[in-house]
């Protein structure tokens, strides 16, 4: 363990208790609006962290097994929530199998593999496993499902498995760890800016059909935030030069954004607010995943431009 | 009282599966009931409804918790006999047996006066997948039985995709619970079943799914 590592998951748990005893205080002192609901997302928060932590912290080959869980739970409630045919019950059994598969060519780090499984294997064989059941009614919708459930929950996850398998000849003294905390911390860090400065000076409605509460003035103070932290953290966590830090905090807080607002959309086609209820305040795991399924694998193949693999 | 130490390893055992392989949405777990006596009733659709439903009450309560299930179908190995009746004490259901002589449910009522929570399926058997077929009356005798315990109807919606009926192979999908307000036995015997059966579909209703065709 770098010591660079250990102190920014302490500087991360700091920052989570003075947000506690502020919010806690706040409230004391003048009352604040949905203090309960803001009070429970953060209880969830320690226990989010606590898991990040376990992540960073555990020998690498323990931490993708975390990392595959959090694929499987995020599959297992995309594949409950959208709408399927009967006929395809057990179609989503092979799309489970996947991920273990995934996850191990990450392990081993077979870039190769790694890259097409998903998108030319996996494609192949759950299209050609649905044709076997010769239901032609809605295939194309019910196949479409499956491999978009997979792109996201399963290949796009995936890529923060792989971040952290990322040799150290990577040439950043904290390896593969250091760009994963780099990219889960400026992705969370984006949310909770979009969010703090969109309830402080929303005011232009940014996407009102898909995120009703989501504003012009939340999105660009997120990506001013999460660039001026980007500039920030990198010296200590990566190798980037003040540009390449400026360019992916800002690619992290698009992505991070168009990463919410489609699963925004694919939430309100399926009609739900949340996809399960297994984080008490944020929805499920999706919902707080969401921004990470589109800027892992952004800022994944950003490292892998300008340091090979 | 002697503890049975088999089945609070087999709830924990069970809790594990449920939360990793299954997981459960539940709205209103806090009118799950915490003391006996009590009725759970609940949908019928797979074998995992009941082991879903005994997740949902607390290792300390779970010495109190009794399914009702049928006799024939779960008596019928030694092994599948050991683990119903001595595991997860269920009270096995003689059906079609009842005479002057013989109440298949006096054994539920026992268990109701010495303060336990059954767990009850009113269709009798399973259904079709994701569907609530006619409730029997079996539940109306047995509420009729003990008037004054409260029923508290409980949703389960799909479970019937992860394991149907006649289906071996178990597919992880999330399920989703809805609990109703407790309910009582009413005189008017049709009446009654008549709310149950509208308070059911009113708790289908609620989570708006899409029909599985």
């Amino acid at each position: 363990m770098h010591p660079t590592i250990e102190n920014s998951l302490i500087a991360i748990w700091i920052i989570f208790f003075l947000s506690y005893a502020l919010i806690f205080f706040l409230h004391k002192f003048a009352k604040i609006k949905n203090y309960d609901d803001i009070f429970v997302r953060t209880k969830s928060w320690f226990f989010l962290i606590l898991i990040f932590s376990a992540i960073i912290f555990a020998k690498k080959s323990l931490a993708i097994y975390i990392l595959a869980f959090i694929s499987f739970l995020a599959f297992k409630e995309f594949i409950s929530l959208v709408p399927n045919r009967k006929s395809d019950r057990r179609i989503p059994l092979w799309a489970y199998l996947s991920i273990p598969i995934q996850y191990y060519w990450a392990s081993i780090t077979w870039y190769g593999m790694f890259i097409v499984f998903i998108p030319v294997y996996m494609f192949a064989l759950i299209a050609f496993r649905m044709v076997i059941t010769q239901q032609t009614e809605g295939f194309l919708r019910a196949i479409g499902i499956l491999h978009w459930g997979l792109m996201t929950t399963v290949f796009s996850l995936s890529h923060l498995a792989y971040l952290l398998m990322l040799p150290d000849r990577v040439s950043s003294p904290t390896g593969g760890t250091g760009f994963l905390l780099y990219l889960v911390f400026l992705t969370q860090f984006n949310d909770i800016a979009q969010y703090i400065t969109g309830k402080t000076f929303g005011k232009r409605p940014i996407l009102p059909r898909i995120s009703p509460k989501k504003t012009w003035e939340g999105f660009l103070g997120g990506c001013i935030a999460t660039t001026a932290a980007a500039l920030l953290i990198a010296p200590f966590l990566t190798p980037f030069d003040w540009q390449k830090a400026l360019l992916s905090g800002s690619l992290i807080a698009l992505a991070g954004f168009a990463g919410d607002v489609t699963l925004s959309a694919i939430k309100r086609d399926i009609g739900v607010k949340d996809m399960s209820s297994m984080i008490p305040g944020h929805g499920g795991v999706m919902d707080r995943m969401d921004s990470l399924t589109f800027t892992a694998p952004q800022f994944f193949y950003f490292v892998c431009y300008f340091y090979g693999y | 009282m002697a503890i049975n130490a088999s089945k609070y390893i087999f709830s924990i055992v069970t809790k594990i599966f449920v939360f990793v392989f299954i997981g459960v949405n539940v709205r209103r777990k806090n009118l799950i009931p915490n003391n006996g006596p009590a009725i759970v009733v609940a949908n019928h659709n797979s074998h995992l409804d009941t082991i879903v439903l005994m997740s949902l009450f607390s290792l300390s309560k779970i010495h109190l918790v009794r399914p009702v299930a049928s006799a024939e179908y779960f008596l019928k190995n030694r092994f599948l006999s050991w683990l119903t009746t001595r595991v997860i004490e269920i009270i096995p259901l003689e059906h079609g047996k009842a005479s002057k002589d013989f109440n298949p449910l006096s054994a539920a009522v026992d268990a109701l006066q010495q303060n336990k929570i059954l767990i009850f399926f009113p269709e009798g058997t399973r259904g079709e997948p994701e569907k609530i077929v006619r409730l029997q009356k079996g539940i109306v005798h047995l509420a009729s039985y003990c008037p004054k315990v409260p029923i508290t109807p409980v949703f389960i919606h799909g479970l019937g995709k992860t394991l149907p009926k006649g289906e071996r192979v178990f597919v992880p999908f999330f399920c989703d619970i809805f609990v109703g307000d407790p309910m009582f036995f009413e005189e008017d015997k049709h009446a009654f079943l008549n709310n149950l059966t509208e308070t059911f579909k009113n708790l289908a209703t609620e989570g708006h799914f899409h029909d599985w065709e």
